[in-house]
């Protein structure tokens, strides 16, 4: 019920709409709750509108801190 | 797609899973709960439950709005329904829900109601500008992931000045739900359950921010984890919350900063606080009362209050006896504890609403459970 998924803006309609692509579907989304949303951007789609902005640095820095788990010093210690 | 196919990354998920493995210390118990309901369906659906070191468990929270909507409410909006001069819209995930009884909004609409599953309130509003001669209601339920557009959708009505919207207004919020299961009497004498920390639900947390989780640390001493619905990032929120139960701290921390800030959608909070006000008291279905836990529509708006203008009174639930859904909901009993389980009580034929919800604990149960339980499907 409360899943949003993400989606890029392909094309803002008005102050309260914009065209997103979902994989290869677009769909018109209500971008009223989000401040100045921009093409390009990814936003969070939920029951049909914006709920935020994705943060492409901070997802690249979760990702990054993944891999750089060291599993190799834990084995290491093992042998 | 972006932002999904990295977070499905299977080295990423079995790198994760090695390091669990190693911190988390097999001299100790974990148990965890996961508040979301979409949690709950993402640790089945990608098989982490089963490949968790068995002293790390995750238990089942309430989190599931179609879950704990009481009966009494369902009987209302099947009430409304049959009213030949209202056209009830709901989002689809409410249609098959029973209520007190069979009875459901898709039966009602069987026997004639006009029900329409709406994908977003934004189209209920619009049947409304459509059909000026009928009364459209919405029946908003959810938690804070909805409750900005439905707002949005009651600001938008009263601009346009339509006289034939209203709204059956049943948003939730989670911070009280999660107090009230730490400080539940059930929990504290059953004993069962130990929590030692919570998954957050990180959609919720787009709209409210990770602050209004920092009370749970500072009040019960449990460590919160905002995490996203990824396999790979349920994995690390587990991590993160390993690590801290080790350091004997507790913690709020934002494992989906990619969505979530410390004070989260401000524009959306206002929106909400313009249009609803907290409930003294809200009956949430297998929890009970819960003092200040849900939302209803300001004086301002009262011309689109449902309740006000179909003068509704305070709806009475009844459950099915053998349902375990308030102990399951609670993280007291498991799905296999209920005797209809699997058997008077499928997905096809649901009972009881864990079982209706695809992020219900019985639904998940029944779908990627153990195999004991996949044998009882046939
Ligand atoms: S199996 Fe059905 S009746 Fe039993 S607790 Fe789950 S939903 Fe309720």
């Amino acid at each position: 019920m409360c899943l949003a998924i993400p989606a890029q803006i392909v094309e803002i309609i008005d102050e309260n709409s914009a065209k997103v692509a979902l994989g290869s579907v677009t769909k018109e989304v209500t971008v009223t709750l989000i401040e100045e949303p921009q093409v390009g951007e990814y936003i969070l789609i939920h029951a049909g509108f914006a709920l935020n902005r994705i943060d492409p640095e901070e997802a690249q820095k979760t990702l990054e801190l993944f891999d750089s788990i060291d599993l190799t010093e834990h084995l290491g210690k093992l042998a | 797609m972006k932002y999904v196919s990295e977070f499905r990354d299977k080295d990423r998920f079995n790198k994760l899973l090695q390091q669990i493995e190693q911190e988390a210390d097999p001299s100790r118990d974990y148990h965890f709960m996961e508040f979301c309901g979409g949690h709950t369906h993402a640790i089945f659906r990608y098989g982490i439950a089963q490949r968790l070191p068995k002293h790390v468990e995750m238990v089942h929270g309430p989190g599931c709005p179609v879950c704990v909507m009481p009966s009494g409410r369902i009987d209302q909006a099947i009430a409304l329904a049959h009213d030949p001069r209202v056209i009830l819209c709901s989002y689809g995930d409410m249609l098959r829900v029973p209520g007190s009884g069979r009875n459901s909004l898709l039966k009602a609409k069987g026997e004639g109601a006009d029900v329409r599953m709406v994908y977003s309130v934004m189209d209920a509003l619009a049947i409304a500008e459509q059909n000026p001669e009928r009364e459209v209601v919405f029946f908003a339920i959810g938690f804070e992931t909805t409750t900005p557009p439905t707002a949005l959708a009651i600001k938008t009505a009263q601009q346009r000045e339509l006289k034939n919207f209203s709204v059956l207004c049943n948003h939730l919020l989670t911070p009280p739900a999660i107090r009230h299961i730490l400080e539940s009497p059930e929990v504290r004498e059953l004993g069962t359950v130990s929590i030692d920390g919570f998954l957050g639900p990180s959609h919720v947390s787009t709209i409210i921010g990770c602050q209004p989780y920092q009370y749970f640390v500072e009040e019960y001493q449990k460590p919160v984890v905002v995490t996203g619905f990824e396999p790979v990032d349920l994995l690390q929120g587990i991590l993160m919350l390993i690590r801290q139960h080790n350091q004997g701290i507790f913690e709020v921390e934002n494992q989906y900063r990619r969505g979530v800030t410390e004070l989260g959608n401000v524009k959306a909070q206002m929106l909400m606080a313009e249009c609803f006000e907290m409930r003294t008291r809200f009956n949430w279905r297998g929890l009970g009362d819960i003092p200040y836990s849900a939302l209803r529509i300001r004086s301002e708006f009262a011309e689109f209050d449902a309740e006000l203008r179909f003068s509704l009174e305070e709806p009475v639930s009844r459950e099915h006896k053998a349902c375990q859904c308030g102990a399951i909901l609670r993280g007291v009993k498991k799905p296999k504890d209920c005797k209809i389980f699997g058997k008077a009580c499928t997905p096809e034929t649901p009972v009881g609403p864990c079982m209706v919800s695809s992020e219900g604990a019985c639904s998940a149960y029944y779908h990627f459970g153990p195999i004991e339980v996949q044998v009882v499907e046939k």
